[in-house]
């Protein structure tokens, strides 16, 4: 740059001798196309590309964000806001010191820090010098494994600072695939032909909707919206329709869906199309959370296997990838991600089935809720309902057995402990458990025999959920637990609307003091209960008021 | 200009029946009935979704789990809403609580008189039972015009909107998430270093005082008070006609609000909101001058502005006007008329151009009187009378709302127009197909569908191909042409020679792309064509208009809504100035001053014997002044020694003039050759209408008093001609209105009242009820025969082009912060700041191949000159071009340009001529 450069900086800031604003560097854009290659310039890959720049030199440099954006033809900051939305992005601006080539990312949520995440933390960030970055993160879906750190991208489960230490220096970065079933073997033992009965026209939509709607299926990603009626909405909405399959599972303790994919990728594709051939879409999106690398790529495998096959009927599978942020397990702000926009929740109405994915009507079902369909299909609705309307706990804590158990709905809590998890860790005597993550309120040993399911718990003002059940002893406090839990939501708001954004913000400040202003807290969660955009803004409140519910003494 | 229609549906509102129509939402309704529900996220203005982020306004719905934003909730048949219940009360209350909590103390607040505050005291609330965040912004005062201080952000994205839905800037954005999300300006980067163009939109939207008018505060950021009176008005800059709200304290205008105007919708840019300062600058003329007699005049001559007493002297009004008048009336005694000239300016009022037409043509008795549409539109408007006998736009800008392809070509909106580009941009986020045809890369690229980068001066090229695609693929509306037109086989034999395939050489845009474009246009339901002086500033500029309205006639794309034709204005009273007749070869309304009836009607108007030739044009009159034919002039509100093509020359001729009186606001550049020079009233100091490129006739009100001894423009025009024995007893701008209406019919059913009353009307107008009619010519056009003249064209290359001793193509227009000749913008202080100093634009390969690093000083030469300036990179100039605006006097374009004229429109080609460049050597910088 010239010195008259230098001199002449106006004083408004800016040198005359440029265009306003940041100028595109040659290089970077050079980078930037080579990364990109022959694909779509298309705005709603924006999220895919910037994994790309990220994962090809670190982190996202300004120089290269505003490549990015006139590849694309965006404004820099539609580039900026949307990189800076999501956790795995690392924005580095012209100036700024570019984060170490490793990150380990410790999870710091709820049943990880219970078992030890912050001493971890703590040691992992004096052990493994200035060249590794340790850093807390959410929920990243192991917690019957807790605690968990990531080095890069590889899972350590029970971790400890040795197994960590011994992965970054070993450069073991990536996760070994899952034992999954494979296409073959799945067609084996009859997968894919309920779909394919479908597209042939052996079975036709009305009665598959019929068995939906008779085997009382309910969506699995927390609502429990009944299926078949969910389809039902799709009838009339105009064409072309879309599916979108939600496998951002970041509720805290839950961790089924990985389960799904990493036993029976296929049920869930099947299922997936399934539920597209039953609404008439034309293609289905599914959006599967970063923190599941290992899913990834055998969703890609697999995906590209059927499509090989020619098993899809012509439904187009596109998967996604998140990129590390819980509002986008919210349908509508994972419409938005999809869209490669912020995860910012949408307004309602209009609803997914009537303007979802680019306005078009979606239909979104969970992965679990799809995973069902093959088996409920072929079998019966009947079957079904006498298997008791199964599905998957996520069941962590302080349990000898934690993991995912597959139980009939209504199944107590005490059951899941003694009947599927051998019961309570040894020293540990059942206080306390969340029956849906963070979201879904604290109940008290003394409520462990209430049925599981959805609606049962309303009565406690707490829900299910995604059935993930975390299981607290004597040893931990509720306190502890509740502060925890607020400041992951504080974390997670996407920000939009006054009453999460701030409310969060504020509720952790009222939690943190000695003793809690029940009163105000009490008018603080009406508003964010009554006047939230989105779920996580309205359950938010949850856990505290459990604590001043049940558990009066241990938090006045 | 559509009302809500539809359905209408009745639910309950606070126990009360009330119908909604379709499209309104609960709060729209509540607020017709007189409840204005709490909102800060919500702006109920044009242009403006409600977001319902902020949740001040939830109301409770019957049956419902949760609350509902009332501003973005529409209500259904039977709903039952309650607004005034504990729980939303509560609610809406908690909401501003919230944010009460982060706000700065209402004594230290950037704006307590926001629309926050204004709903806290609403809410009886003081004070915030929450602690306050722990992290609080710093202000960002990077820019000179605005004010950011984030730590009264409230997260609302109203900014956001304005920004990237309204303006469509796309600067403003939200980063982060959670608590930490924070607005940004593009990558969080300072205000003042980001790509911002200051439109003010953001801050004109801000509902807490987090984004403001720099004047507004002070440097603690604490307000500095409210302004104490508002005035209604319009910008003074370009041909969009921006109606604006001043506000003023103390007689002075501390800021500028966008109004609701048909054209501008509340929007206004970085010229219109934050340039108004010049009325207020030390440079103003506020006394009469009088050439000292030591101070001769000569080509070279330049007189400090600010000081123009070492070759003048100040004069009272009566020594000064009688100057004035004796040197005039002396030459016209003894030379006769065709020694006389007078420019107007689109600059001024109506009214005022209708008086310096008449004082011209009365007093002076010829025909020579003309103004700067002359440099702008003079080709369009001639191309325009010749086929379809109307200079105006077919359509307004606005109308391009409802088009599905849009064309622009030669012109950059977003800096010569920026508030109707924001239009554009609309359409185009709508989904309409914007086609961009320009040689220079721009903003609004960026939202085309293609941007057509054809080879300078070759347009002609590329629309004969795009006709000829259109004839060949049997793509045009036949029956339109049958009904509507005449000469179309004439046109269709000619345009044989043009197939794309061999005109892509030419024009340098491929093929198969002219088909595409050309089909796109052809076969839309509705297709507008927006042009600027690109096209008409070339020498074959009539050619290229006349290919305009062949593509839109051949097509039946006018006359309806979404179609058109639109020759975007410059000034603004670029349309009003020639409908008041301010051109030499008509009189007011378009009336030749050779045909019989007319001058034998203003002969019995004004009661004098009239010039019954055409008179000459802004470029003839110059060479006549140097062929001793011209010797005595009145100038009001230009600036040919900046404006005019090869300035050199046009300066050598301003100086030969025997007697040259000008009236302005500033000593310009022209003053330098004056005798006498009458300080004016500056745009916000007088009353009249003001006509602009949609042809809206507007009215723009007095806002501040005149400086010092200046004086209102009617009145100085009326103190000559009576000096010249006119005897006009005009008492204001009123009366001159009342007698254009007599003879210009385009004023029909236009009364000054009505204007007062509702600021503006769109003409033709049809009756003294209607606000006009914005899209003309769905039944015919104005022409004897009732039908649209198609007109042939041929490839005329540029009169100019690039060989060995002059290889650069250079060419020349605005930016965005600077109007015209710079004589306001440059003395407005914000704007001045945002583009300091001349600069020539390159592309960063060119400078690679001539070793030129950004900020290098370099000399441009033509054959006309040289200046020197220093290079700014810009990848939107092609390779082998350069840019060079001509607002700045110290490194003045027009030095170099060719004024080689089009024979039609007789413009000069501004657009275009060859250039060399190098290195300013430094021992030359010295001398």
């Amino acid at each position: 740059m010239s010195t008259a450069t230098a001199e002449k900086r106006g004083r408004n800031g800016r040198s005359p001798y440029f265009g306003k604003g940041r100028q595109l560097l040659d290089q970077a854009m050079a980078d930037v196309q080579a990364l990109l290659g022959d694909k779509p310039r298309r705005r709603e890959y924006l999220i895919e590309y910037l994994h790309l720049v990220q994962d090809a030199h670190g982190h996202l440099s300004a120089a290269h964000m505003n490549a990015l954006a006139a590849e694309l033809r965006l404004a820099q900051t539609e580039v900026y806001e949307v990189a800076t939305f999501y956790h795995h992005f690392d924005v580095v601006k012209e100036g700024a010191e570019a984060p170490p080539a490793l990150t380990v990312r410790v999870c710091d949520s709820i049943t990880c820090e219970m078992k030890g995440a912050g001493a971890l933390t703590a040691k992992l960030k004096s052990i493994l010098g200035p060249d590794v970055r340790v850093i807390p993160a959410p929920c990243v879906g192991a917690c019957d494994k807790a605690p968990v750190a990531v080095v890069k991208q590889r899972q350590i489960f029970h971790a400890d600072a040795d197994a960590v230490k011994a992965a970054v220096d070993g450069a073991k970065v990536t996760m070994d695939l899952p034992a999954y079933k494979s296409l073959d073997a799945y067609r084996a033992e009859g997968g894919y032909k309920v779909l394919g009965d479908c597209l042939a026209g052996t079975r036709d939509r009305d009665t598959v909707i019929g068995i939906i709607k008779e085997s009382g299926l309910r969506g699995l990603g927390g609502a429990g919206f009944p299926t078949a009626t969910k389809w039902g909405f799709m009838k009339n909405a105009p064409k072309p329709r879309l599916v979108a399959i939600n496998a951002d599972e970041g509720e805290p303790g839950t961790f089924k869906d990985r389960h799904c994919f990493e036993t029976e990728p296929h049920r869930v594709i099947e299922g997936a199309l399934l539920a597209a051939w039953s609404i008439e879409a034309e293609a289905v999106y599914i959006y599967l959370r970063d923190e599941y690398p290992a899913c990834r790529e055998v969703m890609l495998a697999e995906i590209a296997a059927v499509e090989k096959a020619g098993l899809t009927g012509g439904i187009k599978l596109h998967l996604r990838r998140g990129a590390g942020a819980y509002i986008c397990g919210e349908e509508s702000g994972m419409l938005e991600s999809i869209e490669g926009k912020r995860g910012l929740p949408r307004n309602r109405p209009p609803f997914p089935a009537q303007a979802g994915l680019w306005g078009r009507p979606t239909l979104i079902n969970n992965v679990e809720t799809v995973y069902w369909l093959p088996k409920i299909i072929a079998n019966g609705a009947q079957w079904y309902q006498d298997q008791g309307r199964p599905h998957f706990f996520s069941v962590s804590g302080r349990v000898k057995n934690p993991g995912v158990k597959l139980a009939p709905a209504g199944t107590t809590a005490r059951q899941l402990i003694d009947d599927y998890c051998g019961g309570m860790e040894d020293g540990h005597t059942f206080k306390a458990y969340l029956p849906g993550g963070a979201s879904g309120g604290i109940l008290p040993a003394s409520l462990a025999d209430e049925p599981l399911d959805f609606g049962t718990l309303d009565k406690h003002g707490c829900f299910i959920g995604s059935s993930a059940v975390v299981i607290f002893s004597e040893q931990d406090d509720v306190k502890a637990i509740c502060k925890n839990l607020i400041r992951f939501f504080e974390d997670e708001s996407c920000g939009q609307c006054t009453p999460c954004r701030v409310g969060c913000e504020k509720m952790l400040k009222l939690i943190d003091k000695p003793s809690w202003d029940a009163d105000l807290i009490g008018e603080l969660s009406q508003a964010m209960r009554d006047a939230s955009i989105c779920g996580l803004g309205q359950a938010a409140p949850n856990p505290v008021l459990s604590a001043l519910r049940f558990f009066g003494e241990d938090v006045r | 200009m559509t009302e809500a229609t539809g359905e209408t549906i009745t639910f309950t509102l606070d126990g009360q029946q009330v119908a909604a129509k379709a499209g309104e939402t609960i709060w729209d309704v509540a607020r017709r009935q007189g409840n204005t529900i709490p909102h800060l996220c919500h702006r109920p203005k044009p242009g403006y979704r409600p977001d319902a982020n902020c949740r001040a306004c939830m109301v409770e719905i019957k049956g419902e789990r949760v609350l509902a934003p009332s501003c973005r909730r529409q209500p259904t048949a039977g709903m039952e809403v309650t607004t005034n219940n504990e729980r939303a009360t509560k609610a809406r209350r908690m909401v501003l609580e919230l944010l009460m909590a982060d706000q700065p103390e209402r004594i230290k607040a950037h704006d307590p008189d926001s629309l926050f505050w204004h709903w806290a005291d609403k809410a009886d609330l003081k004070d915030s039972r929450f602690q306050a965040r722990d992290h609080m912004p710093s202000p960002d005062r990077s820019h000179a015009a605005m004010a950011v201080n984030l730590d009264a952000c409230i997260q609302c994205n109203l900014c956001v909107r304005a920004c990237r839905e309204v303006q469509v800037n796309d600067v403003i954005g939200m980063a982060g998430r959670g608590h930490h999300s924070q607005i940004v300006f593009d990558m969080g980067d300072p205000m003042g270093q980001s790509t911002c163009v200051a439109c003010g939109e953001c801050v004109q939207a801000c509902p807490t005082g987090a984004l403001m008018p720099a004047t507004m505060v002070d440097e603690k950021q604490v307000y500095k008070g409210k302004a104490d009176r508002q005035v209604d008005s319009l910008c003074p800059y370009c041909g969009v006609g921006c109606q604006v709200t001043f506000h003023v304290k103390d007689d002075k205008i501390v800021y500028v609000d966008g109004k609701e105007g048909y054209s501008n919708q509340n929007r206004l840019c970085v010229k219109g909101r934050f340039g108004f300062d010049y009325v207020d600058h030390p440079h103003r003329l506020t006394k009469p001058l009088i050439r000292k007699p030591d101070a001769p005049k000569f080509r070279d001559l330049e007189i400090n502005p600010s000081n123009p007493l070492t070759h003048f002297r100040e004069a009272t009004w009566e020594e000064a006007l009688d100057l004035a008048a004796s040197g005039l009336k002396k030459v016209l005694d003894r030379d006769g008329p065709s020694a006389m000239a007078g420019f107007g300016s689109a600059k001024g009022s109506n009214e005022e151009a209708f008086l310096v037409q008449k004082l011209v043509r009365q007093g002076f008795r010829t025909n020579n009187v003309d103004h700067c549409t002359r440099l702008c539109h003079a080709s369009s408007v001639a191309a325009l009378m010749e086929g379809i006998n109307s200079g105006a736009v077919t359509a307004t800008f606005n109308d391009a709302k409802d088009s599905d392809v849009i064309i622009v070509i030669g012109a950059r909106p977003t800096q010569n127009h920026p508030v109707a580009a924001t239009f554009l941009k609309n359409a185009a986020k709508r989904g309409a197909k914007l086609y961009i045809m320009d040689p220079r890369k721009q903003d609004l690229s960026r939202h085309a569908t293609r941007h057509l980068q054809f080879k300078g001066g070759q347009d002609v090229a590329l629309l004969n191909a795009m006709i000829y695609t259109i004839i060949e693929e049997g793509l045009t509306d036949v029956q339109y042409i049958q009904a509507n037109t005449e000469g179309f086989d004439a046109v269709k034999e000619n345009i044989k020679q043009f197939p794309p395939e061999k005109m892509e050489a030419v024009c340098g845009i491929k093929a198969e792309v002219i088909r595409e474009v050309a089909r796109e246009y052809a076969n839309a339901e509705k297709a507008i064509i927006f042009w600027g002086m690109g096209i008409s500033q070339h020498v074959h500029g009539t050619d290229n208009a006349r290919c305009l309205i062949t593509l839109s006639m051949i097509t039946g794309h006018v006359g309806r809504p979404g179609t058109g034709l639109h020759p975007l204005r410059g000034q603004n009273n670029v349309q009003g100035a020639s409908d008041a007749g301010l051109i030499p070869m008509v009189y007011p309304d378009y009336k030749s001053v050779e045909a019989e009836e007319m001058y034998k009607l203003y002969e019995d108007l004004w009661g004098v014997e009239l010039d019954k030739k055409r008179g000459l044009t802004v470029v003839e009159i110059i060479h006549a002044i140097l062929d001793g034919e011209v010797k005595a002039m009145y100038i009001m509100g230009e600036n040919p020694a900046m404006s005019d093509p090869d300035t050199q020359h046009a300066r050598e001729a301003l100086a030969k003039l025997e007697h040259l009186v000008v009236q302005d606001i500033f000593f310009t550049e022209t003053c330098n050759f004056a005798d006498v020079i009458l300080p004016a009233s500056a745009f916000p100091e007088k009353s009249g209408t003001f006509s602009n490129t949609n042809r809206q006739v507007q009215m723009a009100r007095e806002v501040v008093p005149m400086p010092g001894d200046a004086r209102q423009d009617w009145w100085i025009i009326q103190e000559i001609a009576n000096r010249l024995g006119l005897n006009w007893t005009y008492t204001g701008p009123m009366d001159v209105f009342n007698e254009m209406k007599k003879t210009i019919r385009s004023l029909d059913n236009i009364t000054w009242e009505r204007l007062e009353k509702e600021d503006s009307i769109i003409y033709p107008c049809k009756s003294p009820d209607s606000k006009g009619e914005n899209i003309i010519f769905g039944d015919g056009f104005p022409t004897k025969s009732g039908r649209a003249r198609l007109v042939p064209t041929q490839l005329v290359p540029p009169d100019e082009l690039p060989d060995a001793e002059f290889p650069l193509v250079l060419t020349t227009g605005r930016v965005l912060e600077h109007w015209h000749t710079g004589a306001m913008t440059r003395r407005a202080d914000i704007l001045n700041l945002l583009e300091p100093e001349p600069v020539v634009s390159v592309n960063p390969y060119t400078m690679g191949e001539m070793g030129l690093a950004p900020g290098d000083r370099v000399k441009v030469t033509t054959r006309r000159g040289a200046i020197e300036l220093r290079v700014r990179a810009d990848r939107d100039v092609a390779d082998g071009m350069i840019f060079i605006p001509f607002c700045y006097h110290e490194a003045a374009a027009n030095v170099l340009t060719n004024p080689q004229l089009d024979p039609f429109g007789k413009i000069p080609e501004f657009k275009f001529c060859a250039a060399r460049m190098e290195k300013a050597d430094v021992a030359a910088a010295a001398e």
